[in-house]
């Protein structure tokens, strides 16, 4: 029995479960309102233009689409979340993409052992990355920009033209064209980030990220943890690669420019905070979903290609604002 | 004979050129709760950093069980069995009480993190310490700052230790908490742990510590069982405390008012009303986290008040920046001088016209012969002690930091100066000059603002002194026969009834 003195309260109000997952996950739940109203916006443009629901094909090219952003983004958010950035994700798309140009185009065995070396590609990218931050004491943002360059140049130099030919069974496990089978990936992605959150590495990750000094007097090496989500970063950009050829069923050694810049936008929307140590891979997921949905969306507006990337912007903006004013609000009424 | 559960010998540790700790010994003994006491800056917490393993020694040695050790870690220190409270909390903030309390031994299913043993298990610990109004689920960052520090407090008490560090653990702690803590520590006494703790409450140490060692400027200056106060002041401060501080100008009970505040509400603050006239200092004190930071920053349009009105020179004022309240004529030098007011990598130059740039500019173009005149200017009035003025204001000590900090609002001609824990961290020389200064300040004519943490220091300088208390005015105490004890029993009077 302790003595009488060394109880503080007994208890105190609590608030509810509920109250706490909801407070605790706002961005999540925000992205998943933003995906509801994207995907409704988009059957009632569809309607309007075509006269009738959109069907399988549309759901199976959305996916096919979506999933090497999803991966893009799970990348980045695995950095981000150790408050660093991953400029390179581009590149390791890029530099992976290539390489399975190149490789992917034998039997079952082959394809398969090639895809498990072209992961190991990815793994190795990320160590130079992290090694780099975390022993080179270098800022993630430099060190990302110049292996970004790097990665992609040693795609270009293996491949200088876009060439290959995915064999059909790589390309109708990971991109289907006729079905969407790609639906599947989404729980796995979901079991896995619930693993990986925990597991000690998943804890370290997010404790670095909330305070590295603090997490290190409890005994997390932040060297090891920082490099350790590089490269789980590195592999899933090489996962983002892999789909990418698959959807497109050839390689090319640019294709993945672009998913640097759209793999933090669709990480922020998911909730990611690029302070660190905030956000969930599940957030990210559902805002590579909403980043493909709203390029969808102006299609079906109409909206003159040229201007696409000016409405896009917009789009982010509002919002990120639009999240920024919910949260507080939601924390206010605490 | 028994062997000491830890020990420092001659510890010496200096940052940048400036030495915190110089030849710091003490010894504690298993079943003893022993308190270091001495003046900000006096090297207390950065001897606990050092046996806690976050900070490692240039000099002397540290024994623990008799044994020299050399911490790599606070990892290190707890395989030990040494656990340590540091002043600077250690909770993730954006992870739950409960993975903070089972950070690296979390139970696991299945080789996993199992988060409903988590939770259950936090749960579990927090009742067992009797504080079961912590909710397991709640973020770190949304419970109050005592309740963080109780959280820590239970972490690390949890690991059952051989020898407990707590620094200022009970800085932001209210009256029943510490009660808690003292039961806790008192607990732990009987099963033979050794508490080493720090407090600058004199009423805290004399009611839980066996022994105190008192240090000044980086050194011990003796280990005593039974030490009356005054006697502990004196050496703490190596002088009398009357010497510390100048005579204090006469109250200027007929000044016009320079600022009114009426009724002003905010978060943390409610219903406070003062009206402070040119050439008084006008004290503010009270526990951490009771509305002072609040109140300096709605006054200084930092935040905006949710009621209640705020007048300079007998004009009604609704500032919507710091810019509009500068403009006015009120300055502010904040606590931390690092973060809020000074440019640490810039010259001393750079920092001291920062706030009349447009003063020394024409057509948008820095006159740089006025900018150095000007920074000289600061130098040499307030004694800055630096090699040069291009030299970072980085590389001064924390005094002449201050110094430049004060002197840079000083050259805007201000009426109203607001001063927020000036002197933390300061050594006490350089808090004789700030004291000094303060009183020709209220001489020439500034109204002045001054809340200190350090409750002496408010009975000593200011003409009167509001007692702040969960968000109000809870006493107003006026000069001269203002002690600390006034202060500190006004500020937690009520905590006390309870």
């Amino acid at each position: 029995m302790p003595l009488p003195e060394t109880i503080l309260a007994a208890s105190g109000p609590r608030r509810s479960r509920l109250s706490h997952a909801l407070t605790q996950n706002i961005g999540l739940a925000l992205v998943v309102a933003l995906l509801i109203a994207c995907v409704i916006l988009y059957c009632v443009l569809y309607i309007v233009t075509q006269h009738r629901l959109p069907g399988g094909f549309e759901l199976t090219s959305t996916l096919n689409n979506t999933m090497p952003l999803a991966f893009a983004a799970l990348a980045q958010t695995l950095v981000v979340l150790t408050r660093g950035i991953d400029l390179s994700v581009g590149g390791v798309i890029d530099l992976t993409n290539a390489v399975a140009a190149l490789t992917l185009m034998g039997g079952p065995v082959s394809t398969t052992l090639w895809t498990i070396a072209i992961l190991g590609i990815g793994a190795l990218c990320g160590l130079l990355n992290g090694v780099l931050v975390a022993i080179g004491r270098l800022q993630p943002i430099l060190v990302t920009l110049s292996t970004l360059s790097i990665f992609q140049g040693i795609a270009i130099r293996i491949l200088p033209q876009p060439g290959g030919a995915m064999p059909p069974g790589f390309t109708g496990v990971l991109a289907n064209p006729n079905v969407p089978l790609s639906l599947i990936y989404i729980p796995i992605i979901g079991i896995l980030w619930a693993i990986f959150r925990r597991t000690p590495l998943g804890v370290a990750v997010f404790a670095i990220g909330n305070d590295a000094m603090a997490a290190s007097s409890h005994g997390i090496s932040v060297k090891r943890t920082t490099i350790l989500a590089y490269m789980l970063g590195g592999v899933a950009s090489a996962c983002a690669g892999l789909f990418l050829a698959a959807n497109a069923t050839a390689g090319d050694a640019t294709t993945g420019d672009t998913y640097t810049l759209t793999s933090i936008v669709a990480a922020v929307l998911g909730g990611v905070s690029l302070f660190g140590g905030r956000g969930s891979g599940l957030g990210a997921l559902f805002g590579a979903f909403v980043t493909v949905m709203v390029v969808n969306i102006l299609f079906f507006a109409h909206i003159d290609p040229l201007y696409q990337t000016f409405y896009e912007g917009l789009f982010l903006l509002a919002a990120v604002i639009a999240a920024n004013v919910i949260g507080q609000i939601v924390r206010r009424r605490r | 004979m028994t062997i000491a559960a830890v020990e420092a010998v001659d510890i010496g540790k200096a940052y940048g050129g400036v030495a915190a700790l110089t030849k710091a010994s003490f010894t504690a003994s298993a079943g003893e709760v022993h308190a270091l006491v001495g003046e900000n800056g006096a090297g207390k917490s950065t001897l606990i950093k050092i046996m806690g393993g976050r900070v490692r020694p240039d000099t002397g040695e540290i024994r623990i069980g008799g044994q020299a050790v050399s911490l790599a870690g606070p990892q290190a220190a707890h395989q030990l069995g040494a656990w340590t409270v540091f002043q600077e909390l250690t909770l993730l903030p954006w992870m739950t009480v409960a993975e903070n309390l089972l950070l690296r031994q979390e139970p696991r299913a299945f080789g996993l993190i199992d988060r409903k043993a988590t939770l259950r298990d936090a749960d579990a610990l927090l009742a067992r310490f009797g504080v079961m109004h912590i909710d397991p689920r709640a973020l770190v960052e949304d419970i109050s700052l005592a309740e963080r520090q109780t959280v820590e407090i239970v972490r690390a008490v949890s690991h059952a230790p051989k020898i407990l560090f707590l620094d200022e653990p009970t800085s932001s702690l209210v009256e029943r908490e510490v009660e808690w803590l003292f039961g806790q520590i008192r607990r732990l006494r009987e099963q033979g742990c050794c508490i080493v703790f720090t407090s600058h409450r004199w009423a805290e140490i004399r009611s839980i510590a066996d022994r105190i060692t008192i240090f000044r400027g980086g050194q011990d200056v003796g280990t005593f069982t039974d030490i009356d106060e005054d006697e502990a002041v004196r050496l703490m401060t190596g002088r009398r405390v009357e010497a510390l501080y100048p005579a204090m100008s006469p109250a200027p009970d007929d000044a016009p008012v320079m600022m009114e505040a009426r009724a002003l509400s905010g978060p943390n603050l409610r219903q406070v009303s003062f009206a402070l006239r040119r050439g008084e200092v006008l004290g503010v004190g009270g526990l951490a986290g009771h509305g002072h930071r609040e109140l300096f920053r709605t006054v200084f349009g930092d935040a905006h008040a949710s009621g209640g009105t705020l007048s300079v020179q007998g004009k009604e004022k609704r500032f919507r920046s710091p810019r509009a309240a500068i403009a006015s004529g009120i300055a502010l030098v904040p606590e931390d001088r690092k973060s809020e007011g000074l440019l640490l990598r810039m010259s001393v130059r750079d920092n001291a016209s920062l706030a009349i740039l447009k003063r020394l500019t024409r057509f948008g173009i820095l006159k740089p012969q006025e900018e150095r005149r000007a920074a000289q200017h600061v130098v040499d009035s307030l004694r800055v002690r630096t090699a040069g003025i291009g030299l970072a204001v980085g590389a001064l000590s924390g005094g002449n930091q201050q110094k430049v900090l004060l002197g840079r609002w000083l050259e805007t001609e201000c009426q109203i100066l607001l001063l927020y824990d000036v002197t933390r961290g300061v050594d006490v020389a350089t808090k004789h000059e700030i004291y000094e200064l303060v009183v020709a300040l209220a001489r020439d004519g500034h109204a002045i603002l001054f809340y200190s943490s350090d409750a002496e220091e408010l009975a000593h300088l200011c003409h009167r002194v509001l007692v702040m208390r969960e968000g109000v005015v809870a006493a107003e105490l006026r000069a001269p026969g203002v002690t600390a004890e006034d202060i500190v029993s006004a500020a937690v009077r009520d905590h006390r009834a309870a």
